[in-house]
């Protein structure tokens, strides 16, 4: 008999529709919107045991279990989230929630504009991580959770969780911020900027405009997704896993694919550009960029922190160059100069960015002891 | 308890704000916590440590002491502990600043060096092994060991006043030639 791919077994998203207008950090407005979700395990009585998983850039709300009409369709963060896992679906009610502007199931660019009639395409606005965090707070809303025992995000997911604790310090008791960063540096938005070059000079781009032409700017998001794979690997990682391999043993001496780390880039870029939308990746890396919650406050992170209630547990990984752990540590330094309850974790596996989806065993074994400290 | 480590719980004073710098397993910042009040943070570089420190529900940070005290601000804390600590440091005395600099008061126990039984077996042609000094000299983390008189030495050279001390052999107070007859030393010092 074949092992489990999964301990939560079958799950199945839901879908929240938002009938009152939500004003985004830009100005713009959007009529009314639906937020796409899942939930594991049961809310207790007293509505205190709700954890709330945010996605990072190219995932979902599926964060854990499997869809029963789809094979390989396991949660992206499946080792993580289950019965008897580290973040144990037994004791704890998981909210897993997309974001605004996604396109697995959210009001994003590829959904009807009420007011044409036709794709948002371009015309969708740009969202923001607060903005995100705004939607998620009306999805908690109709779920009848007033306050979370915790917020828990990698990467992107992260800087929500982040931002909960900013936007809303009384309805988040705990924040997991994994593989963070308060900021992006310079270099990773220049690597945000070249993907979305990739996708713009695409000349199925249409300027944003492609669903009502048929046609999608594949190649432009191939290379976008290339260049990131790149950015979440550690160098060590990429040589542990794919060396100077050679596909057909010898050089070609032709353009074709020599290396298998060549073939790897390729392989990640075609499947992704089958299934993500090149107008949601232009905006979550412009969420990425423009995220900086000390922007208000003269770039002082220590104060922009000041509003945070939660207890934190901060974890990074030694070799992730995306957001290296210095990254981490302006957030922790800036959270003890508000007193605040913190545990830091600089975790030393060889994944780079990537590492805060794998199982590390002090890694997850760190998050079990948290959340089984957490009191419910 | 280890008993240099129930003399810093008497020393910490009700509800003061603690470091604890190589915390272990964060046993001691849980006594101050029941005991004291005391709320507190642990640094610890060790894997296992930290991760029974999660596990205990004390606020540990994974941050190796010899890069110093950037986390922490210019007199954040009210206590900054250093138990059985200081002989592993490589940067001696930086770490007495950065912590003298964190920290109104400054508390370090070490095993002394100066034992009788620690100069009778270097007499004998050995490093010592005892009960402070638990290591054969290939397998031991520590680098910089010091007797009671070395420490007072390095203290009058920073510029560190010491507050109080006590001397212990075999978890009893050692008051006559505390360094020949002491085996682990506490001190409570401060910076002027």
């Amino acid at each position: 008999m074949n092992a489990p791919d999964t301990n939560l077994g079958f799950v199945v998203a839901q879908t929240a529709h938002f009938d009152a207008p939500l004003r985004l950090k830009s100005g713009a407005e959007i009529p009314a919107f639906e937020l796409a979700y899942e939930t594991y395990g049961e809310l207790n009585a007293a509505k205190s045991n709700a954890v709330l998983v945010c996605h990072a850039l190219n995932a979902s709300h599926h964060v854990a279990g499997r869809y029963e009409d789809e094979k390989d369709s396991v949660g992206w963060w499946d080792n993580l989230v289950g019965p008897g896992k580290p973040l144990d679906t037994r004791r704890f009610f998981v909210v897993g929630s997309n974001y605004l502007g996604s396109c697995f199931g959210s009001t994003g660019p590829a959904s009807v504009n009420p007011a044409s009639g036709k794709p948002w395409g371009a015309d969708f606005p740009v969202v923001t991580v607060e903005d995100w965090v705004e939607a998620q707070a009306r999805l908690a809303d109709r779920l009848g959770i007033e306050r979370f025992a915790a917020v828990i995000g990698g990467s992107l997911g992260a800087m929500q969780a982040l931002q909960w604790t900013l936007s809303y310090p009384e309805r988040v008791r705990h924040a997991l911020v994994i593989a963070a960063a308060a900021r992006l540096s310079p270099q990773n938005i220049a690597f945000n900027e070249v993907a979305r070059q990739a996708i713009m000079t695409d000349p199925d781009f249409h300027g944003g405009h492609y669903y009502e032409r048929g046609v999608v700017p594949t190649r432009g998001l191939r290379i976008a997704r290339m260049i990131g794979h790149i950015t979440y690997l550690s160098g060590e990682a990429m040589t542990e896993k794919f060396g100077r391999l050679m596909r057909r043993g010898a050089p070609g001496f032709d353009f074709d694919i020599d290396f298998e780390i060549e073939s790897y880039l390729r392989y990640q870029g075609d499947k992704f550009s089958t299934y993500f939308d090149a107008n949601t990746y232009l905006r979550i890396t412009k969420a990425l960029d423009y995220f900086d919650p000390a922007a208000d406050f003269g770039g002082d992170l220590r104060r922009a922190l000041a509003r945070a209630q939660a207890a934190f547990l901060v974890v990074s990984f030694k070799s992730d160059w995306r957001f290296p752990p210095a990254r981490s540590r302006e957030i922790v330094r800036a959270l003890l100069d508000n007193r605040r309850i913190v545990s830091y974790l600089e975790i030393d596996a060889p994944g780079g960015h990537d590492a805060f989806l794998l199982e590390d065993e002090r890694y997850h074994s760190a998050l079990r002891s948290y959340f089984s400290n957490i009191e419910l | 308890m280890r008993p240099d480590l129930a003399a810093i719980v008497h020393w910490v004073p009700q509800g003061a704000r603690v470091l604890d710098l190589g915390c272990g397993d964060g046993s001691l910042l849980r006594s101050l916590w029941q005991e004291r009040e005391a709320p507190g943070y642990g640094v610890e570089i060790d894997d296992d440590s930290v991760l029974a420190c999660v596990a205990n529900d004390v606020n540990v940070l994974q941050v190796d002491l010899e890069s110093g005290l950037s986390l922490f601000a210019d007199g954040s804390f009210d206590c900054v502990i250093l138990s059985e600590t200081l002989q592993t440091i490589h940067r001696t005395e930086f770490l007495m600043r950065e912590m003298l600099r964190v920290g109104r008061e400054v508390i370090v126990s070490f095993p002394n060096f100066g034992h009788w039984r620690a100069r009778l077996q270097v007499v004998l042609g050995h490093m010592p092994v005892s009960e402070t000094l638990p290591y054969e000299w290939y397998e031991t983390p520590n680098v910089h060991h010091c007797t009671v008189a070395d420490f007072e030495d390095l203290c009058r050279r920073l510029g560190v006043r010491i507050r109080e001390r006590l001397v212990l052999h075999e978890g009893k107070p050692v008051t006559h030639l505390p360094n020949l007859l002491g085996s682990l030393a506490v001190y409570r010092c401060t910076a002027h």
